[in-house]
């Protein structure tokens, strides 16, 4: 089964980091995408730049698009970036999003990907 | 669903709150700790169905929080409840007699028990039946501890499953499907038959062990409570099997990693049991623990639970002696790796390997276990190995595995000690 592992976290502690700690952040999410890859499950990993760069992007129902700056929802936490990986099942998913240093910086979700037909 | 599970919700339950509030609650919370799997046991070898007897508890207990306040604590709290749930059980059995053909006998065996709170004879204890039906062949043994700690102790879905780290609807699923198990395949909540006891208690050990060990790894107030519920569940395996070796042994065994408790994260810095300051560890737990092992290790049938007993024993001794015997740990965990054939136990072996000859013998043998795909999400050992590739000076090796062991860590305090150990 694929599971996408989504972190979501509030960015300005990130923008506020020394470039010690950020070094020493930045390393614990690369030991962890390596610990992936090495295990051999690892699909695909990217860290997104931060949301106040993004846009929304909406048609409405008279057929008009509308692009909009982005967070869409005014919350603290936003998508900081992603791992899809292959896993046996959801518990082992769970067990891997639980080491993944997004998980103490801020929440990761564990979602499960429909398998095409 | 999340059960109600008054005890066990993590309140503050003390100075400051109200008296009567308070000193209900703590009498809720004698009663519980000592009676929930206690009735249980009861309700549920009388025939009636396992998720209907915790519904009906919870309901006796929810009664209680509401009515001990104004109506005072009954003298015998057990017997009250036991009441108040048989009377919510013969309800529901009565409102689905035409469904259920064996409500007659149900309720005739129900209204052989007590009738009234006042003249209660001693309950009888089935909880060791119950620990058994819980780990029951039939049942998943992933399901096993999760089910314990929810049948026998009261915790609720969504804390059992944060411990054990899985989805809480998917534990739900679990459990649900454990309890229709129980009942569809007709597991009688009664202890084993002699020639049985030995391999089902194996499984009984295995369970309690399993809650032990989740709780342990984390400092979070939820595991430590789960871990300590296992302790006490270990005890009264020991107590009411006093013949066992084996449930001895599993005693012994978690009370020698209790008594490191506060040795092991000092001020949240890490610290392995090697380098661990034995001042700070629990003597007393340890002397009872080495009186349960060497009373063990006398009735000679040897199990899995002695030799990890006897491996804590010899990682212990140096309380005394000052130095470890690496080369009986050696001997101990070839032992338990026949008996278990766990990856854990080979681990270890090699890492005693290294300490008994040298660090280059032990990394043969980690290299050994290396296509064991097991290995590939297991932090100790590649902590262990970059530990030992680090002793024998080839530095890029060492740091690639020190890497891999800190992305396979989820504890800041481990992290952080194995970047300080990297080259």
């Amino acid at each position: 089964m694929k599971y996408m592992l989504l972190a979501h976290a509030d960015d300005t502690p990130f923008q506020a980091m020394s470039p010690a700690e950020m070094e020493k952040a930045v390393g614990e999410y690369y030991a962890y995408t390596m610990a992936l890859e090495q295990a051999g499950i690892l699909l695909a990993a990217e860290r997104l730049r931060p949301a106040e760069d993004a846009a929304v992007v909406r048609v409405g129902p008279d057929g008009t698009p509308r692009v909009l700056d982005g967070p869409f929802i005014e919350t603290k936490e936003q998508l900081g970036g992603f791992w899809m990986i292959e896993a046996a099942n959801q518990d082992e998913a769970v067990r891997w999003a639980t080491r993944c240093p997004g998980s103490r910086h801020g929440t990761m979700e564990v979602r499960a990907v429909w398998e095409r037909s | 669903m999340s059960r109600f599970a008054p005890w066990h919700d993590g309140s503050p339950r003390g100075l400051g709150t109200v008296l009567s509030a308070d000193a209900v609650r703590a009498a809720a919370d004698h009663a519980a700790r000592t009676a929930y799997g206690k009735l249980v046991a009861l309700l549920a070898s009388r025939g009636f169905d396992l998720a209907a007897c915790e519904d009906a508890l919870a309901d006796a207990f929810a009664a209680a929080l509401a009515t001990w306040p104004t109506d005072g604590v009954p003298r015998m709290p057990e017997a009250w409840l036991l009441i108040s749930a048989r009377r919510k059980l013969i309800d529901r059995a009565r409102r689905d007699r035409t469904r259920m053909q064996a409500s007659d006998e149900l309720l005739r065996r129900a209204d052989a028990d007590i009738a009234s709170p006042d003249e209660a004879p001693a309950i009888p204890d089935q909880r060791l039946a119950l620990l058994f039906a819980c780990a029951h062949p039939a049942i998943e043994p992933a399901a096993r501890a999760p089910l314990m700690l929810q049948v026998v102790l009261g915790f609720d879905a969504a804390r059992i499953a944060s411990a054990f780290l899985v989805a809480p609807s998917t534990l739900s699923q679990r459990l649900v499907r454990a309890k229709r198990r129980l009942r569809d395949a007709k597991i009688a909540f009664e202890l084993p038959s002699a020639d049985q006891l030995a391999p089902r208690l194996d499984a009984v050990a295995q369970a309690i062990y399993a809650a032990y060990a989740d709780g342990w790894l984390e400092n979070d107030p939820d595991r430590r409570a789960i871990a300590d519920e296992a302790v006490w569940l270990a005890r009264v395996l020991a107590v009411s099997l006093p013949g066992e070796a084996e449930a001895q042994a599993l005693l012994a065994l978690i009370l020698y990693a209790d008594a490191r408790r506060d040795a092991r994260g000092v001020g949240g810095v890490y610290v392995p049991l090697s380098a661990q300051d034995t001042r700070l560890w629990n003597h007393a737990l340890i002397d009872e623990a080495e009186l349960l092992l060497r009373r063990a290790l006398t009735s000679h049938r040897l199990g899995r639970f002695q030799l990890e007993a006897a491996i804590q024993s010899a990682h212990i001794a140096r309380r005394s002696t000052g130095t470890v015997d690496w080369t009986a740990l050696v001997q101990l965990y070839d032992a338990l790796t026949l008996v278990t054939g766990s990856i854990v136990a080979r681990v270890n072996g090699a890492v005693a390997v290294a300490r008994a000859q040298d660090a280059a013998a032990g990394l043969v043998r980690l290299d050994a276990l290396a296509a064991d795909p097991a290995l590939r999400d297991y932090q100790p050992y590649w902590a262990a190995r970059a530990h030992l590739l680090g002793e024998t000076g080839a530095v890029d090796a060492a740091r690639e595995a020190y890497l891999r062991a800190i992305g396979l860590s989820s504890d800041p305090a481990l992290i952080e000690f194995l970047r300080a150990q990297m080259p």
